[in-house]
């Protein structure tokens, strides 16, 4: 199909969806109307379960089957990176060579390496209470890992952050959800339902399994993010593809990140 | 104009498939899908926005404060991370394809290889 006749057919989908979408939007309730009662029933069970951020009890406790399928995408997407980026038979693994660093890009970097770690862990632990969570902390603190990387070198990275370690968390804290949710067939009621003490609403130890599925989603979050973009990254500094040369052969190819 | 926030997510829709269908660049592509998923966050949105409340968070706010639905609110923050993990994969896939083809123009992929 040539480009003029793929944009006509475009245009012609575009112009039916145009109209389609528009018609169903009109039967739409109103924009900003006040009856959600979807909405309504979620921060009722939210309260009633003692979680003050209603979007956290939503994924970890109401809709927390879900997020267990919405984890292992996650996961399956991680392994799926890992599988098409690692090293091919005909490439070989480079030593990076360390760039020059600014003295106060390295000041900086590690002045804020571990305050922005703390500020994961804080997002994470106070999913329950506050905006954010697992999934946000796990970026968080995966992104501010790296920034080893920005402020001082590729190797510092490595060091900070074994791929092997971290890509075995990952898995763990994968199966850790998973293995939560045995707690309620154990006291007789259904997989995954919140069956622990419920504590006191708005404090840290409230909303009884929603703090702990909260924690084991932002360590898999964030040892996720963190193999991914190892993987990334080692195709960019580390793997060197034949048609380049063979500059930095080695007798012995390392043993592989990840 | 009730109906403009709803034609907003349609109209980031249109974009976003519009820069997939005319792209010379697998990345560029790539990219495009990410603004054609994205609209799904503003219809969602959208449709669970209420007039005068705020977030859905009783941390320091009476229970009973005028919130908006926090159910699309969960729906969309799964949505990011399927669509951040899926663009992650898309782009190994396409490194593998620059490796293998030396080209990311998706019209000079025409070959099958076994």
């Amino acid at each position: 199909m040539n480009r003029r006749a793929r944009n006509v057919l475009f245009l012609i989908a575009a112009a039916v969806f145009a109209a389609a979408f528009t018609a169903a939007c009109t039967g739409l309730p109103a924009f900003g109307t006040s009856r959600h009662p979807y909405g309504s029933r979620a921060i009722g069970a939210s309260i009633q379960r003692r979680t003050a951020n209603v979007v956290s009890s939503v994924n970890f406790d109401q809709r927390a089957i879900d997020t267990l399928g919405e984890e292992s995408i996650l996961f399956g997407a991680v392994l799926g990176s890992v599988v098409l980026l690692r090293r091919a038979r005909d490439e070989n693994r480079q030593d990076p060579v360390p760039g020059r660093v600014l003295p106060t890009t390295l000041l900086l970097g590690a002045g804020l390496l571990p305050v922005t770690l703390l500020v994961g862990v804080y997002v994470i632990g106070h999913g329950q209470l506050s905006p954010g969570g697992g999934f946000q902390g796990g970026v968080v603190l995966a992104t501010g890992l790296h920034l080893a990387y920005v402020a001082a070198d590729y190797r510092v990275l490595r060091r900070v952050r074994p791929v092997a370690v971290i890509g075995a968390v990952d898995a763990a804290a994968a199966g850790a959800f998973s293995a939560l949710g045995l707690a309620g067939l154990i006291v007789g009621a259904a997989y995954l339902q919140n069956v622990l003490p419920l504590g006191t609403f708005n404090q840290l130890t409230s909303g009884g399994l929603v703090p702990l599925i909260n924690a084991a989603v932002g360590v898999e979050v964030a040892s996720g993010v963190v193999v991914l973009l190892a993987q990334f990254l080692d195709q960019a500094v580390e793997i060197e593809s034949p048609p380049d040369g063979g500059k930095g052969r080695r007798t012995h190819p390392s043993p592989e990140a990840s | 104009m009730t109906l403009l926030p709803f034609l907003a997510a349609g109209w980031i829709f249109l974009v976003g498939v519009y820069g997939m269908v005319t792209s010379r660049n697998l990345v560029h592509a790539v990219g495009c899908l990410a603004v054609a998923q994205s609209s799904t966050y503003v219809l969602l949105l959208g449709v669970g926005f209420r007039k005068g409340a705020t977030a859905p968070v009783f941390a320091d706010v009476p229970v009973g404060t005028s919130v908006v639905d926090p159910v699309v609110q969960a729906l969309v923050l799964t949505d990011v991370v399927v669509g951040a993990t899926v663009t992650a994969l898309l782009l190994s896939l396409v490194i593998q394809i620059r490796k293998r083809y030396g080209t990311l123009d998706p019209e000079a992929l025409t070959g099958l290889k076994g």
